[in-house]
C-alpha cells in the first residue's frame, strides 16, 4: 500500500516561506510526477514526504498513519538521489544490501533478495564492485536496487536522470516505467524534464513558487491548462502568447496557442514575419518568426517543410485550438 | 634548455628541503648524540661530534626513576584523552558540518578563538577546580584536562573531513532505515576514517608532548613522560647527558608512532587541499 495524502503543507526556512500550503491526495499505485522550474519547491516537497525535512505547519498521512513527525526510517519509503547517494566504501552487494541490514532481516534472507534484485537489473556481474569503478548508469541501477529491495510502499525520485547522457537517459525513463507496471507501487517522481514528466506520469503536479497550479493527468495538463503559467510550461516548444487587439477579438485577456497548431504559408496568413531561427529537427521543423504585430511566434511544422533563416512567411493560429486566459492569468 | 632549468630547479628546492630538514632535526640528533656521552664530553667545548659511545646514561637513568610508570602514564593520558575527546568531537563534528544553524560557525570559531588564549590564564582555576575534585594529581584529571584542551582542533579537524562527505550519502541512509548511530557507525565513520586516523594521530602527538598542564597539574602519581624529562633538570645543576637520555626515551614512542604513520598524518591533513 502506498496512498500518501498532503493536508495544509507548510514549510518555511528562517523567514523564507518556500511552500505556503500543499494539498495532495496521491492514490496507492499512482505514478505521480512533481515538475516546474528550478527552485519551485519540488524538491524541498518530495523531501517533506521523505521526512528528511521537517514539516512547518500540516499534515503528512501515508496508509492512513499520520507521518508527520515520524523519521525517515518509520515512513518506509525508498529514495532514489539524483547524485546515486551510494555508500562509496561498501561493494554493490553491500550496498543493496544495506537497507535490509538495518531493518535486521537474517543473512540468508538478505542474500537472496539481493541476488533477485540484482538480477532483475542486470547487476549480478557487478556485485563484488565498488561504486567508484561503475559507469553513471549501473550506479543509477545500484540505487533503484537499494531501493527495491525491501519492497517500500513507495518510491521516491528526485531527479534520477539528470547526471545521465541523453541516450541512457531515454533508456533508464523506460527502465523506470517498466518497473512501476511491474511493481504497481506508488512512485513519486521530481523532475524539472517536462518530457520525462509526460511520458512517464500517472498524474503531473505542477509546482511553482511552491504551490500546485495543477494536478492532473499529461493530457489534461496539455489540453485543459488551468492558468497560463501551466500552459506556458507543458508542451515543447513553449506555447505563444498574444495580447492586446488579436486576445480582443476571441474575448480574453490573453491568448495562447501551441506551436503545432499554427499554420505556415509562404503566400498568405494572419502575420507576417521573417524566420530568425530554423530549427531543421528531421522530423519536425521549429520556426522562430519575428512579427511587427505579435512579436516572436513559435511554429512546429513538418521536417519536409522548406523555409529557412531570413525567408518571410506568414503564420496562422488554428482557431479551433486557442487557449483563453483573463487577466488574472486563470484559463478562461 | 627547459629540461636543464626543471632540473635546476628541482635539485635546488631537494638541497633547500633537506637543509630545512637537517636544521630542524639538528636538536633532536644533539640530543640523541649526547645522551651516549659521559657527562664530562657532554659539557666540553668546543663541543664533540666523535666520543666514545656509552650506555650509562640509559642505564642510570632506568635505574634511577622508574621511566615504566611515566610511560604508562603518558599512554593513559595521551591514549585516554584522545579517545574521551573523539568521542565528544565526532558527534559535534557531525551536528555541525550536517545540520549546522545560523551560528554554527560563531561557535566554531569561538571554540578555536580558547586555543589563542594563553594556558596560563587558566592555570588557577582549573588548578583550584581539579584539586576540590579530588583530582590532582591523578590520571583522570589529566585525561579530562587534555581531553578538553585538544577538543577545539579536533572538532575543527573532523568537521572539515565531514564537510567533504555529501550530505545525501547520509540522507540516503535514513532513508534505508538507519537510526542516529547505525548512521554514523556505518556510513559516516568509514568514510571519514583517514580524516579520523590522522586527528587521532595528530592529537596523540600533541598530548604526549604537552608539558604545561601535565607538569603543573602533576606530582609523582601520574606524571607522565615530560614530568620524567623535567626531573633531571634538577636544582642539583644540570646533568646534560642524563637529561638527554631521558629526553630521547621520552620521546621515543611518538617519534617511532609518528615515523610509520607520516603518510597517514600528510594525507589526512591536506585531505581537501587537493581534491
Amino acid at each position: 500500500m502506498g496512498n500518501i495524502v498532503l493536508e495544509k503543507v507548510n514549510k518555511c526556512f528562517g523567514d523564507v516561506e518556500v511552500i505556503p500550503s500543499v494539498d495532495l491526495d496521491i492514490k496507492d499505485g499512482e505514478f505521480v510526477v512533481f515538475v516546474g522550474p528550478s527552485g519551485c519547491g519540488k524538491s524541498t516537497l518530495l523531501r517533506l514526504i521523505a521526512g528528511l525535512e521537517d514539516l512547518t505547519d500540516g499534515k503528512i498521512v501515508i496508509d492512513g498513519v499520520d507521518v508527520s513527525d515520524s523519521t525517515p526510517a518509520k515512513r518506509e519509503l525508498a529514495m532514489v538521489f539524483q547524485s546515486y547517494a551510494l555508500y562509496p566504501h561498501m561493494t554493490v552487494r553491500k550496498n543493496i544490501a544495506f537497507p535490509l541490514k538495518m531493518a535486521g532481516m537474517p543473512q540468508d534472507e538478505i542474500d537472496k533478495k539481493v541476488m533477485a534484485a540484482a538480477e532483475s537489473l542486470n547487476l549480478t556481474d557487478y556485485l563484488e564492485r565498488t561504486p567508484g569503478l561503475l559507469s553513471g548508469g549501473q550506479r543509477q541501477r545500484v540505487a533503484i536496487g537499494r531501493a527495491i529491495v525491501r519492497s517500500p510502499s513507495a518510491f521516491l525520485f528526485d531527479e534520477p536522470l539528470s547526471n545521465l547522457d541523453a541516450a541512457l537517459r531515454v533508456n533508464m525513463r523506460i527502465e523506470i516505467t517498466d518497473l512501476h507496471k511491474e511493481l504497481k507501487t506508488t512512485m513519486i517522481y521530481v523532475t524539472h524534464d517536462q518530457v520525462e514528466a509526460m511520458t512517464m506520469a500517472d498524474r503531473i503536479v505542477v509546482l511553482q513558487a511552491g504551490n500546485v497550479e495543477q494536478f492532473g493527468s499529461p493530457l489534461d495538463l496539455y489540453n485543459k491548462p488551468v492558468n497560463r503559467f501551466v500552459a506556458g510550461f507543458i508542451g515543447s516548444p513553449k506555447m505563444n502568447f498574444v495580447k492586446g487587439k488579436d486576445a480582443d477579438e476571441f474575448n480574453a485577456h490573453e491568448i495562447g496557442f501551441r506551436p503545432e497548431h499554427m499554420k505556415v504559408s509562404t503566400t498568405k496568413g494572419r502575420w507576417k514575419g521573417v524566420v530568425s531561427v530554423a530549427e531543421h529537427l528531421g522530423a519536425d521543423t521549429f520556426l522562430h518568426v519575428k512579427t511587427k504585430e505579435v512579436g516572436t511566434i513559435v511554429t512546429r511544422s513538418d521536417g519536409e517543410i522548406n523555409v529557412n533563416y531570413g525567408d518571410t512567411v506568414y503564420v496562422s493560429p488554428n482557431t479551433d485550438k486557442i487557449y483563453r486566459f483573463g487577466a488574472d492569468g486563470l484559463a478562461l | 634548455m627547459a629540461r636543464k632549468v626543471t632540473l635546476q630547479r628541482k635539485l635546488g628546492f631537494t638541497a633547500l628541503a633537506w637543509f630545512l630538514g637537517c636544521i630542524m632535526f639538528f636538536p633532536i640528533f644533539w640530543m640523541i648524540l649526547t645522551s651516549f656521552k659521559t657527562e664530562i664530553d657532554a659539557i666540553a667545548s668546543p663541543p664533540l661530534v666523535f666520543f666514545q659511545a656509552t650506555w650509562e646514561n640509559y642505564q642510570l637513568v632506568l635505574n634511577q626513576s622508574d621511566y615504566l610508570k611515566y610511560f604508562g602514564n603518558s599512554v593513559v593520558i595521551a591514549g585516554g584523552s584522545t579517545i574521551l575527546a573523539l568521542l565528544v568531537a565526532i558527534p559535534s563534528a557531525w551536528s555541525m558540518a550536517f545540520s549546522p544553524t545560523r551560528h554554527t560557525k560563531d561557535v566554531l570559531m569561538w571554540m578555536l578563538s580558547t586555543k589563542m588564549m594563553p594556558p596560563v590564564g587558566v592555570l588557577v582555576p582549573i588548578y583550584l577546580m581539579l584539586k576540590y575534585m579530588g583530582l590532582l594529581d591523578t590520571r583522570t584529571g589529566l585525561v579530562i584536562i587534555m581531553m578538553l584542551i585538544n577538543l577545539p582542533i579536533i572538532i575543527w579537524m573532523l568537521y572539515t573531513y565531514f564537510k567533504e562527505i555529501p550530505s545525501e550519502i547520509l540522507e540516503a541512509s535514513r532513508m534505508d532505515g538507519a537510526v542516529l548511530w547505525k548512521e554514523i557507525v556505518y556510513v559516516l565513520l568509514p568514510m571519514a576514517l583517514p580524516g579520523i586516523a590522522s586527528t587521532l594521530l595528530l592529537n596523540l602527538i600533541l598530548a604526549w608532548n604537552e608539558a604545561f598542564w601535565t607538569l603543573n597539574l602533576t606530582a609523582a602519581n601520574a606524571a607522565p613522560l615530560t614530568a620524567f624529562i623535567a626531573s633531571y633538570s634538577s636544582p642539583e645543576g644540570l646533568f646534560w647527558s642524563k637529561l638527554s637520555a631521558a629526553s630521547t626515551m621520552a620521546i621515543a614512542p611518538i617519534m617511532v608512532l609518528g615515523w610509520f604513520s607520516q603518510k597517514q598524518l600528510v594525507t589526512g591533513l591536506t585531505f581537501g587541499a587537493v581534491k
